[in-house]
């Protein structure tokens, strides 16, 4: 098989299509085999079965759903999630925009400085992040005592929104600033000398020139974060409230408190399809952004 | 650099809120009180021989690296062979294939883990380690797939032709030459699985029984149920042993670019 596999990698691309023996198909099909079985197996079909089982349990019908949108809790569960997920996204590409700009600008050796420090926190584990703002957040820890101290402020902050959304910004900002930064990179600087070569004053070659070539890796960073979010679990169910609860926090509670597996399951394929409806939207404007970069060639 | 001096003040408050708060972790493992109390009442080591002698924790990390261990492998070969298969397709085939095969990516991981632990439950795997390793594995495979990808794709198919060309029968040239440098490619994406794995929360949270007690899910019930100080004593050296590798990995790497570059930079 690999023999096989090895020649045909070999071969040039065009040529493939025409030379194909019935042998190297067999091949291909073996390679395939166990990726498709897997993702058919634990993946295609888990998520079909409970597609089946939110509409049919306890009686066949959509009443599962109906219920997300009748029940007045879900629905403000979901607005919760998609707000805080806003902020994340916001306050994310807020503070990857900078930081991944100056790794475009700055030396080889600095620049090996702040891809590290991205880096290990995205290596690190999730727990112990979180556990780490727990400590921070608390009544009495640093960030309280310091509120009181400086501001006057008595307002400890774990087991709220602000902390959740603080802490998930801090765990996600490395998904924004990684493929921000490969999109960053590609921009052509001349281009932005070139406009203040003409004339141009250093904002206004920033923002005409500089910004469009940006938007489309804006966009997939802010997507992919705001997406993240959605489905994020540790940070709401160790730093944030009972009583705001996020979608995850409702999915899990429904499964382990009250197996109620057919409202988890609609639940869970309603953040689905909102999560593929912002990834499909999020594709679509920065397929524009690309658009009228390259008309703007 | 001297220009904007704005921005630099920005990069550093963003550098240091991505590294400061974990520092946090290493006084707060070293506290000698029994509670979550910052700063700590007194200092002691008592929770890393927690860490190392309390049944729970020693079986929580057990159970981790079996979990992690069995299921690097099987991802790193599925993945490997897939992304092999589908650069024998033609390009349009190929985009589809590894779409539908990297779609575990986008999906948020709480619908996954509900769909396998409805499965599992149904079929008597949830809470044993194979449920486990299969429900790790479906996650981390699409690592591996893009990871073998990306390198697959950069790959000049013209060496493999050159080595053929000069005579070198295809496993040769496979051993030789295709092999080492898609290399990189399953090494980064079985990296990526084992902590994928490794860390993973939400499928382990369902799936757990007394027997089957993972790392997170002890960390995490030390958090929500035990107020359990030993969480920070692992915290810490999950932290430093993460640090350790990466700094080790980027100062090999950075040698060996400038290295390579010749003796300017």
């Amino acid at each position: 098989m690999t023999t096989t596999a090895v020649l045909d990698v070999g071969r040039a691309a065009p040529v493939r299509a025409a030379g194909r023996t019935t042998g190297s198909r067999t091949a291909t099909a073996l390679l395939l085999a166990p990726a498709v079985i897997a993702s058919l197996a634990l993946f295609v079909y888990p998520l079909a079965r409970i597609v089946v089982v939110s509409v049919t349990e306890p009686t066949i019908g959509l009443h599962n759903y109906a219920e997300l949108f009748t029940d007045g809790y879900t629905l403000r569960v979901l607005t919760r999630t998609l707000l805080v997920a806003l902020g994340v996204a916001v306050l994310d590409l807020l503070m990857a925009f900078p930081y991944a700009y100056a790794m475009t600008v700055c030396s080889p050796r600095v620049r090996a400085v702040l891809f590290t420090i991205v880096l290990i926190p995205f290596w690190t584990s999730a727990l112990a992040k979180n556990f780490a703002w727990m400590i921070l957040f608390q009544r009495g820890g640093l960030v309280d005592e310091f509120l009181k101290a400086t501001l006057g402020i008595d307002y400890p902050l774990l087991g709220t929104t602000p902390a959740v959304l603080i802490a998930m910004s801090q765990v996600l900002l490395p998904f924004a600033v990684l493929p921000l930064y490969a999109s960053l990179e590609q921009i052509d600087r001349r281009l932005v000398d070139a406009a203040q070569g003409l004339g141009a004053t250093r904002g206004r070659a920033f923002r005409q020139v500089y910004l469009p070539l940006a938007a489309p890796g804006l966009v997939a960073a802010g997507a992919l974060a705001f997406i993240l979010s959605l489905g994020f679990y540790i940070t709401p169910a160790l730093l944030g409230s009972p009583q705001q609860t996020l979608i995850a926090q409702l999915i899990m509670a429904r499964v382990e408190q009250v197996l109620d597996f057919a409202g988890a399951d609609a639940i869970g394929i309603f953040l689905l399809i909102v999560t593929v409806a912002m990834a499909l939207l999020s594709r679509w404007v920065s397929r524009r952004a690309t658009a009228r970069k390259e008309a703007a060639r | 650099m001297r220009r904007a001096p704005l921005l630099w003040i920005v990069v550093c408050s963003v550098a240091a809120l991505l590294t400061v708060p974990t520092l946090f972790l290493i006084p707060m493992s070293l506290t000698g009180g029994s509670t979550f109390q910052f700063p700590p009442p007194s200092w002691s080591l008592r929770w890393y021989r927690n860490l190392v002698e309390d049944r729970g924790w020693r079986d929580a990390v057990m159970v981790s690296l079996q979990v992690a261990v069995l299921s690097t492998p099987m991802a790193v070969a599925i993945g490997t062979g897939a992304a092999f298969g589908l650069m024998r397709l033609g390009a349009r085939l190929r985009l589809i294939g590894a779409g539908a095969l990297s779609a575990p990516l986008v999906i948020p991981n709480i619908l996954i883990a509900l769909a396998i632990y409805g499965m599992f439950l149904q079929m008597g795997l949830s809470g044993t380690i194979l449920g486990l390793v299969l429900g790790q594995t479906a996650l981390a495979v699409p690592f591996v797939l893009i990871a073998v990808l990306a390198r697959l794709q950069g790959y000049d198919r013209n060496l493999t032709a050159a080595a053929l060309s000069l005579g070198a029968t295809p496993a040769t040239v496979f051993r030789t030459v295709t092999f080492p440098l898609v290399l990189p490619g399953i090494v980064a994406g079985g990296v990526f699985a084992f902590v994928a794995s490794f860390d993973e929360l939400v499928i382990a949270l369902l799936l757990q029984s007394p027997r089957t007690v993972t790392l997170p899910v002890q960390m995490f019930n030390a958090v929500v149920e035990a107020a359990d100080p030993t969480i920070s004593a692992a915290s810490t050296v999950l932290v430093v042993v993460v640090s350790a590798v990466i700094l080790v990995a980027q100062i090999g790497w950075t040698r060996r670019s400038e290295k390579r570059s010749g003796s300017g930079a």
